[in-house]
């Protein structure tokens, strides 16, 4: 019944026709076309390892139907680090600071550190931890990764403050 | 679990205008509309929906994606106007809105304390309250303000309380052709207030046990109070009888102890994966008694 069916999306700013099924989800789609940089870990909407920016605002990828995303835009770790500023201080802090051991989680912990960093987010620990509580790791303890995230909100702060 | 794609086959359909998702519901079976998807995407993975042949998504009808305050009769709003959610609107674009902060803090908090920022940009109020699980957190403070529920289909539109809506776990009041299209909360008046409290492992995770209170004051008199409990039955459970038997009496400490313990009577909670029944028991009078004192702080009263 479902069949093949054809979607067009943006993907890290290259237009793309791509085939899909009507049960495939965005994760599914994006890793189906070598997006491998989105990461495939529960796909039960808990551990934030599959998320991208869709139409800028972060979202848990395999949660969300592929075909839900036909003519929007999506970008994922590789289209954001390199051209994003803010994506690249934080890729540089997450590694200044530790906050990478395997490597898995980070992805989507950057992405949702930018989402967060976006969207009027303090130099507040706590606030820090509320806002990543999507994103499991099991490597580092979160210490590393909420220092890192805090160093960028603290840059941040007092770059426009100063 | 572990699936590694959607175990149920179905048609995806993606209508424009709410006429074409209602002929839809009218004219097709076993239809599913998926609003966020965070939940019934989820749920289908998980095999505890089976059984769809339709994927109706309704994030392509712009008329329903909206939240803000609106004056007019019909979504069933008081006096004062009531600030209306439409089905699409996501679950953060609510949260972010400044009249429903100023109107509505305690639901602005509960929508606050559901999952993750990256599920709550996706996820919607109307899908929190269709998946009808007995702890859905935007219920509880929704019940307290009052919502009330648009249902429409093809044959006309009705207007349901929110407490009416939910029948047990999963299910409701909707018919097969009828879809929920506004949410309405209305516009509390002055010296009311309210609170929700939620109790979990940490914040964004489901409730153990959850409470909403409001209550409207007359000077040192409870002119109106609403308390609505999560996660104690098999509904989101609004606690009408004690609520409405508050009306017109002195708020002090002994009214306080006295309410808990009668709620406390009145629950038949059940335990499962989150918590048991002794502890949803034994803290539901320490959330009432905390919920009242905060509900009538925040409607301008005090306590001696």
């Amino acid at each position: 019944m479902s069949g093949t069916l054809q979607i067009s999306l943006k993907i890290n700013g290259e237009s793309r026709v791509l085939h899909t099924a009507a049960h495939s989800s965005l994760l599914n789609l994006l890793r189906d076309n070598g997006y491998f940089d989105v990461k495939c870990g529960c796909e039960q909407g808990d551990c934030g390892a599959c998320t991208v920016l869709l139409d800028g605002i972060a979202v848990k990828s395999c949660v969300i139907l592929a075909m839900n995303c036909d003519g929007h835009e999506v970008r994922t770790i590789k289209g954001l680090g390199g051209h994003d500023r803010l994506t690249s201080r934080l890729q540089k802090a997450f590694v200044e600071h530790g906050a990478i051991q395997c490597g898995f989680c980070t992805p989507g912990m950057i992405i949702a550190a930018g989402d967060y960093l976006r969207h009027d987010g303090r130099a507040d620990r706590e606030q820090i931890r509320r806002a990543m509580s999507g994103n499991l790791c099991r490597c580092t303890g979160y210490q590393k990764i909420i220092d890192a995230v805090y160093e960028v909100a603290a840059e941040l702060e007092s770059e426009v403050c100063g | 679990m572990g699936s590694r794609i959607l175990l149920s086959d179905f048609a995806y359909l993606a209508p424009t205008t709410l006429a074409e998702a209602l002929q839809i519901l009218a004219e097709k079976q076993a239809v599913k509309i998926l609003a966020g998807g965070t939940d019934l995407l989820l749920r289908m993975k998980l095999g505890t929906i089976s059984h769809v042949d339709y994927v109706m998504d309704i994030k392509h009808i712009k008329e329903l994606n909206y939240a803000c305050l609106c004056d007019e009769k019909q979504c069933g709003s008081t006096a004062n106007g009531a600030f209306c959610i439409g089905p699409t609107a996501t679950l953060n674009q609510i949260a972010k809105n400044g009249d429903l902060s100023r109107l509505f803090p305690a639901q602005r908090e509960a929508i606050l304390a559901m999952a993750a920022t990256s599920v709550r940009n996706r996820g919607t109020m109307a899908g929190n309250i269709c998946n009808a699980s007995p702890v859905a957190d935007s219920a509880i403070p929704a019940i307290c303000y009052g919502a009330a529920l648009t249902l429409q289909s093809r044959r006309g539109k009705r207007i349901v309380a929110l407490e009416d809506f939910f029948r047990g776990p999963g299910e409701t009041e909707l018919e097969k052709d009828e879809m929920l299209v506004n949410i309405a909360l209305p516009v509390p008046p002055a010296d009311s207030g309210a609170a929700f409290i939620k109790k979990s492992r940490v914040k964004p995770d489901i409730a153990k046990i959850s409470l909403g209170v409001f209550i409207e004051r007359d000077g040192t008199l409870i002119k109106r109070c609403r308390i609505a409990m999560g996660s104690v039955a098999p509904l989101p459970l609004y606690v009408q009888k004690i609520s409405e038997g508050l009306a017109g009496l002195e708020m002090n400490e002994q009214l306080i102890a006295k309410t808990a313990q009668m709620v406390k009577a009145a629950l038949k909670p059940i335990s499962d994966l989150r918590t048991n029944q002794e502890y949803r028991r034994a803290i539901s009078s320490v959330l009432v008694e905390e919920g009242l004192r905060l509900a009538w702080r925040n409607a301008g009263g005090e306590l001696k």
